[in-house]
């Protein structure tokens, strides 16, 4: 087990070292940190002079290392639109997005696992039929158009929710660092929409896996024996049937959640919704290279993070899983 | 050339088939969607490329059968002036341009990859398939999005907008190359065993004519099935990268960069830019998505189970 560990953490560093290899290349062809700090009225004495002091003539290898160690330190250069180092950016807006999936994700717990229950214990009822059929539907409505209809039915016809912003926030710790919509009726308002329709990408994924995982479990032989002791029905649905689908259910759980960080961005935009997502498009249109890698980095890092963490809590639970990869 | 006809009439895929309603549906549309994007020219009402045809008096005009809506235009017209049906047309051709070379790009590399990382194993088979891994453990959507975001800073707008075509085949081929990759894999690795490539190691034939010839037509079955699927991804991922502006440009629209436009205009009311654009993706990705499931289940039980 202490093998794998070690196997797995290495291999995350080395995923690491390649997304910031990849961000460096394209801040070293596309981006001009000159530029970036003293903006195009400089004569090209005075530009050469800056390169040199920054170091920007040294061989590639040299200023790899260096980058690395100061993202190490996290400094991960300044934002050219914003004037303030790219982490801070992104530390700023990440609470927004950080809201809006854990809206999402309450709303996938809360439907998906009665629905994948029910549909899993009566396969044959016309509602179970209904809700499969529709999540085959919902599989192929991107999340764009899931967002843009309900902005469409909610906010501009019935005038009940609002369609974009976060609305009010409140500052949590007094510090500025996690303006909150949690808290404020405002708030949750405005939060309703984005959720639901981050949430609807996951949705038929969840109904489907729980439900399959619950039939599976269903035929099982310990199931068939807490039949002919004579437990109750909602017993054995409940605490030995359904108790056993879950643990399959979290690990992928735990990857959808960084998946839907990826999904944010359309979110985002659909809603002008403030967070990493709505920040990146603008650093696109901006060309703000330093604040694209500081976002890839960060973002990587997630990935490998919770990848990671999941794969090892994987090993834990399925040894197979740990003596796949030793050979 | 007959017999194979009678073969085929013969076999158990037509004759799941016929007996599969949502199959023959789905392949009714597919082919009527197929057929209007080769047709687009000929089909769409007005060319809307061609600024002759273009007014912006008639912009957000509704469809015909709302009030102010004319029989000129019968699905009535986007921001700009142009015929929604027409441009609706052309821009799924650009999409299913988009979706089939993708996919064509990806399985090319998948197959190389997974080709050589299968039946050569060892070395080249660790390193191919952890880059695939690593690639993998991000959403494909990311790496598109991350991609083109790249492709425009470095090629600037202007000239994004022009080669957008190509460059989102590339981009999208990129992005998903490894799910052809490790199935390839996997099939290779379960035929490279069998007597009939030893037969063929046998008697002399080199290593690329065994893999090409010989082993690659027995993995083509795996490749068809995903196919089906990634081509829905594919326009899918288009549409998404459009929606974001990082696609096709509003002056040749995709069915995604459609919707982008026409997302403005739903507050003052004009749903339709949005709503028609979105019901033709919708159905499109539907019907590909339910045709792959098919003939997953046809031509792979083994798969489905798992």
């Amino acid at each position: 087990m202490f093998a794998f560990i070690v196997r797995r953490i290495a291999q995350a560093i080395f995923v690491m070292l390649i997304i910031g290899l990849i961000g460096f290349s394209i801040k070293t062809q596309i981006g001009d940190p000159v530029r970036d700090m003293v903006g195009e009225r400089v004569t090209p004495q005075e530009r050469e002079q800056i390169r040199q002091k920054l170091g920007l003539n040294d061989p590639f290898l040299t200023q790899y290392v260096r980058f690395v160690g100061k993202a190490l330190h996290g400094d991960l250069g300044l934002s050219f639109f914003y004037k303030k180092p790219a982490l801070d950016v992104i530390v700023s807006k990440a609470p927004a997005t950080i809201e809006m999936v854990m809206g999402a994700g309450l709303l996938i717990v809360l439907i998906s696992l009665p629905l994948g229950v029910y549909t899993a214990l009566r396969p044959r009822a016309s509602f179970s039929r209904f809700v499969m059929g529709f999540s085959t539907l919902g599989v192929s409505v991107p999340v764009f158009l899931t967002a843009i209809m309900l902005i469409y039915i909610f906010g501009v016809q019935l005038h009940w929710l609002p369609s974009y912003g976060r609305g009010e926030t409140v500052d949590v710790f007094g510090n500025g660092w996690w303006m909150s919509g949690f808290f404020t009726a405002d708030g949750l308002k405005h939060l309703i929409l984005p959720s639901i329709s981050l949430a609807s990408i996951e949705l038929p994924l969840f109904i489907r896996l729980i439900r399959s995982e619950m039939m599976e479990v269903l035929e099982t032989e310990y199931i068939k024996y807490a039949w002919a002791k004579g437990l109750s029905r909602m017993r054995i649905w409940l605490l030995h049937a359904f108790k056993n689908t879950l643990l399959p259910v979290i690990t992928v759980f735990g990857v959808q959640i960084g998946i839907m960080f990826a999904f944010t961005i359309l979110t985002e935009t659909v809603f002008q919704w403030q967070g990493i997502g709505y920040m990146f498009l603008e650093a696109v249109e901006r060309s703000d290279t330093s604040l694209l890698i500081a976002y890839l980095v960060v973002v990587g890092s997630v990935f490998v993070v919770v990848n990671t963490v999941v794969d090892i809590i994987y090993g834990f639970i399925n040894p197979t899983v740990r003596i796949a990869g030793t050979k | 050339m007959k017999t194979s006809m009678k073969r085929f009439q013969q076999s158990y895929f037509l004759h799941s088939f016929k007996h599969d309603r949502t199959a023959m549906m789905s392949f009714f549309f597919l082919a009527c969607f197929i057929i209007l994007s080769i047709t687009a020219p000929l089909v769409s009402p007005y060319n809307p490329y061609d600024a002759e045809n273009i007014d912006i008096m008639n912009a957000e005009t509704p469809p015909m059968w709302l009030d102010g809506g004319s029989s000129a235009f019968i699905l009535g017209t986007d921001n700009m002036g142009r015929d929604l049906l027409s441009t609706m047309i052309y821009g799924l051709r650009i999409s299913v341009v988009i979706g089939i070379g993708a996919v064509s790009l990806q399985a090319f590399i998948g197959i190389l990859m997974g080709l050589m990382a299968g039946y050569v194993g060892g070395k080249v088979d660790s390193v191919l398939m952890r880059i695939a891994d690593i690639q993998f453990s991000f959403p494909y959507l990311m790496v598109a999005i991350f991609i083109s975001a790249i492709f425009q800073v470095m090629f600037g707008i202007g000239s994004f907008e022009k080669l957008a075509v190509p460059l989102l085949i590339i981009i999208i081929g990129l992005s998903e190359w490894p799910v052809y990759a490790r199935t390839i894999r996997a099939s290779v690795m379960g035929e490279k065993n069998k007597e009939y490539v030893e037969a063929a190691r046998v008697i002399g034939l080199s290593r690329p004519v065994i893999m090409i010839r010989h082993i690659l037509p027995n993995t083509l079955t795996s490749v068809l099935v995903i196919s089906t699927i990634q081509v829905a991804n594919a326009v899918m991922s288009e549409a998404a990268l459009s929606f974001l502006g990082l696609g096709m440009p509003v002056t040749k629209p995709s069915l995604g960069s459609l919707i982008r436009a026409g997302f403005e205009y739903i507050f003052s009311g004009s749903w339709w830019i949005t709503i028609f654009p979105g019901i033709f993706l919708v159905l499109f990705v539907l019907v590909v998505n339910l045709l792959g499931d098919w003939l997953r289940d046809v031509l792979n039980p083994k798969l489905y189970k798992g």
